[in-house]
């Protein structure tokens, strides 16, 4: 046993990684005795004093006070029998050469300025190699073998204990967190060849392929960049962008800054979808495709004539409400490109065929892509009709700029009591969406059930509010 | 040694005072009666005044081991028993053979006092062992780590040995269950405070009360003396100077009398200070001021019997010199049988699951040994 020793820096505190040194409280050639303060160390703990773990003649201190040691580095070497006469000239390195801890692993190197994080207990302060399997040959040259089984017990078959070691499913080579980072950036662990010990796969390696599928310019499956190893046919990569990105935007704006409230009303359209069939015939229309939309529409624009601080925007940075004589109605369409709420311009003053011949060349713009960026600004109240495609209402996001937005539900023959019977009639749902900040509870209620009221009944509310 | 040439008369404690038998300054108070008329004294010979003297002393510089192989790597961690070293020897003195104690982590000193190898806890806190040992055989329950959960097991303990008809007489059975202030604030002390008061069980509460839960203060754990909780539960408290082993020997015992005759629980509040850090982990620079910690430094309950051994003549610089030296010795002795622990095999952990096994932990345990023997130099 070497007479000279080396003091690691222990850990400190239950999961500490490195110290500084304070002070050394002795120095090269001071005789030292067992557990005589020897320096002082500052944790993320606590600074401490540390005592000798030998006593004789202290040999070496290997850092300045300032320095930041990892724990399990030698900081001090003490000859512990200074009386035998002079020590060997050359102590034993700390750990042997090629024998140090790995890199990444507690008590190792932190590679790429990662820092082995610990959880529980403290970073081992020795440099334990596993040992080879029986009959297996020399490591280096037998990444790929398997280990043999152990011999067959009677009480138990002779299960190969190789499988077990290795994740279900994969034969690579990989650190759990490097499994886990591959898993988080979508790289497949089979398709890298690595380039750690034994062939291991490397946080760099992973890191590699990822920055390498990045590289092409086209956006496409990559072959790399997939969960299962055949995958990649089987999922389709769409960049982030144009109208996608924008909607998104929009959302989330909205969403994240108008306090949204929806509200629901369920009205008989019977009456409405008859005048609808009779306009059908009128020669005003005989051009024109008309829907229950151009009726909805009309409903909202004499609804905001009578409520028009639904029309409204919340202009947060003058601090005012901007209420709008003006109504520039959206229509929320879906188009290849994704949704867009083109709108029509001073709406309320259009008669109502002007009105349906604006709504019909407005989706039909929209549809062929060629909606002018004018026609997407400047909405103050916007329709969407989710009906179209049979779902009974939604709880709609407001357009930014804009305090309220009304989703029409799907018309169905439904069961319902019409003058104390129960009769089938076309019934629908109205869902409107407002933001709380303007709009109350009450007024918008009022609203709702105005174009309830106008939906139940168009001639009459025609002839008292139109 | 005639009374009267050392001693001070008999004092009064006052309310919210503590009784005291040594003042820090080593004089010896006769006796000291409380407010419910309760008289405490002490009567000891020349040699046990000494053997104290070596219990507190031993204990000290066990614990001062116990640190320094923390600090050298060879202790995961360690909860420091420095200035409530009275507290501990005295009330652990005062326990005879039949009584049972629950320790938390930091009793070290009852340990000792119980006659039981220091090293015990070291494979708890080196990582070799559960702490695991067998409560009935040293009449001290292991360790417990969770604050405050022992006195529940405390109470049912004494529950249990009065149906077993174990109390009740001069020479009954009585229990100890040991706790801090911090653990006055936990549920289980109040439950267990319920229970031992209703029941009438045979236990002595004893809370060293060392002024710090961790890094929190008393003044955050209550709003009166810890003592007199325990007339909302229906037993008497009292508060002793936990940093006089006089009068904690003087207290417990007669606490312990109480309950083996039969006549209840008692909370004892062992007024005393943690003049160290809560554990190794632990930086008390952080939460209180040097200050604090000189005042208490001149209340040391070694300084103080030392001083009342010196005037008195009952010791001398050759006793004293001795007493350092076994100290010394034990604990050398201690430092190199923790270094030569050795680490447990990894097929013990399937030992003590059950206490007679069971078809799959035996088949469990077969097949992690044939594949520890399918590695090259198998069998450790």
């Amino acid at each position: 046993m070497s007479r000279i020793k080396e003091f690691n820096l222990p850990d400190l505190g239950e999961g500490l990684t490195e110290g500084e040194i304070l002070a050394w409280l002795v120095k090269v050639g001071d005789t030292i005795e067992l557990n005589q303060p020897i320096v002082e160390v500052e944790t993320a703990k606590a600074a401490v004093e540390i005592p000798a773990k030998w006593g004789g003649v202290v040999t070496r201190i290997f850092h300045e006070a300032g320095t930041v040691v990892e724990v399990g580095k030698p900081i001090i070497a003490i000859d512990t029998d200074p009386s035998a006469g002079p020590a060997p000239s050359d102590p034993p390195a700390a750990t042997p050469a090629g024998e140090e801890t790995e890199a990444g692993l507690i008590g190792g190197p932190a590679p790429g300025g990662r820092t082995a994080v610990l959880v529980g207990y403290g970073p081992r302060t020795t440099s334990a190699k596993r040992r080879a399997r029986i009959g297996t040959p020399t490591p280096a040259t037998s990444a790929a073998t398997p280990p043999p089984p152990p011999a067959a017990t009677a009480d138990l078959p002779p299960a190969p204990p190789a499988k077990a070691l290795r994740p279900v499913g994969s034969g690579v080579l990989a650190k759990p967190p490097v499994r886990k980072l591959a898993r988080d950036l979508g790289v497949d662990l089979t398709s890298l060849t690595g380039s750690g010990p034994l062939g291991s796969v490397t946080r760099d390696d992973v890191h590699k392929a990822v920055n390498e599928a990045q590289a092409p310019a086209e956006p496409q499956p990559i072959a790399v960049l997939n969960g299962v190893a055949d995958a990649g046919s089987r999922e389709q990569r769409i960049p982030i962008k144009g109208v996608r990105k924008l909607t998104a935007a929009n959302m989330v704006a909205s969403a994240f800054t108008a306090p949204h409230v929806t509200e629901f009303l369920t009205v008989d359209v019977t009456r409405s979808m008859k005048t609808l069939e009779k306009l059908k015939g009128r020669p005003e229309f005989a051009e024109q495709r008309i829907s229950p939309l151009l009726l909805v529409a009309k409903a909202v624009l004499l609804a905001i004539k009578r409520h028009p601080m639904i029309n409204s925007t919340w202009s947060g940075e003058t601090g005012e409400i901007v209420v709008k004589e003006y109504v520039n109605l959206g229509i929320a369409a879906a188009t290849e490109r994704g949704l867009i709420v083109p709108n029509v311009k001073d709406a309320g003053r259009l008669t109502l065929p002007e009105l349906a011949t604006a709504l019909n060349d407005l989706v039909r713009t929209a549809r062929s892509g060629k909606t002018p960026p004018s026609d997407m600004s400047g909405g103050t109240f916007s329709i969407t009709n989710v009906g179209v495609y049979g779902v009974d209402t939604g709880t709609p996001i407001l357009p930014p700029g804009e305090s309220a937005i009304l989703a029409l539900g799907a018309i169905r023959p439904t069961p319902w009591v019409h003058n104390g019977k129960i009769k089938i009639r076309e019934v629908t749902t109205l869902g409107l969406s407002f933001d709380h900040r303007i709009v109350d509870g009450e007024l918008g209620s009022k609203f709702l059930r105005d174009i309830g009221a106008f939906l139940a009944d168009p001639k009459t509310a025609m002839l008292t509010w139109g | 040694m005639a009374k009267g040439e050392r001693e001070k008369a008999g004092n009064d404690v006052p309310a919210g005072g503590f009784v005291q038998l040594l003042t820090p300054d080593g004089e010896r108070i006769e006796s000291a009666t409380t407010a419910d008329g309760t008289t405490y004294t002490v009567d000891f010979t020349d040699e046990e005044y000494r053997e104290l003297y070596r219990d507190l002393v031993t204990v000290r510089r066990l614990d001062a081991e116990a640190v320094a192989l923390q600090r050298q790597g060879e202790l995961g961690i360690w909860a420091s028993l420095l200035g409530q070293e009275a507290a501990q020897v005295g009330s652990g003195r005062a326990l005879r053979s039949q009584d049972m104690a629950f320790p938390t982590y930091r009793e070290h000193g009852v340990l000792y006092c119980r006659g039981i190898d220091p090293i015990m806890p070291f494979g708890l806190f080196r990582g070799v062992d559960q702490g695991g040992w067998d409560p009935n055989e040293f009449r001290f329950n292991t360790y417990t780590i969770v604050i405050g959960s022992q006195t529940l097991h405390a109470t049912g303990y004494a529950m249990g040995i009065t149906m077993d008809g174990k109390t009740g007489s001069a020479d009954g059975e009585a229990v100890i269950a040991y706790f801090g202030d911090g653990a006055t604030s936990q549920g289980e002390v109040n439950e267990s405070f319920v229970w031992s008061g209703v029941f009438n069980a045979p236990i002595v509460f004893f809370c060293q009360n060392n002024q710090y839960a961790i890094s929190e203060p008393l003044e955050r754990q209550t709003r009166v003396p810890l003592y007199q909780r325990a007339a909302g539960y229906g037993f008497p408290g009292v508060r002793v100077d936990g940093n006089d082993v006089l009068a904690s020997y003087a207290v417990t015992k007669a606490a312990l009398d109480n309950a083996r005759n039969g006549q209840g629980p008692t909370l004892i509040e062992a007024y005393t200070y943690r003049m160290g850090a809560h554990t190794s982990s632990d930086d008390p620079t952080r939460y209180r001021i040097s200050s604090e910690v000189e005042a208490w430094k001149a209340k040391d309950p070694i300084a103080r019997l030392k001083a009342f051994l010196a005037k008195q003549k009952v010791a001398g610089d050759d006793f004293f010199g001795e007493v350092d030296d076994t100290a010394g010795k034990l604990a050398l002795d201690l430092r190199e049988r923790v270094l030569a622990m050795p680490d447990p095999q990894p097929v013990a952990m399937f030992d003590n699951v059950y206490p007679n096994d069971s078809p799959e932990l035996i088949k469990q345990r077969k097949a992690f040994e044939d594949y520890q023997a399918s590695f090259e130099g198998s069998g450790h």
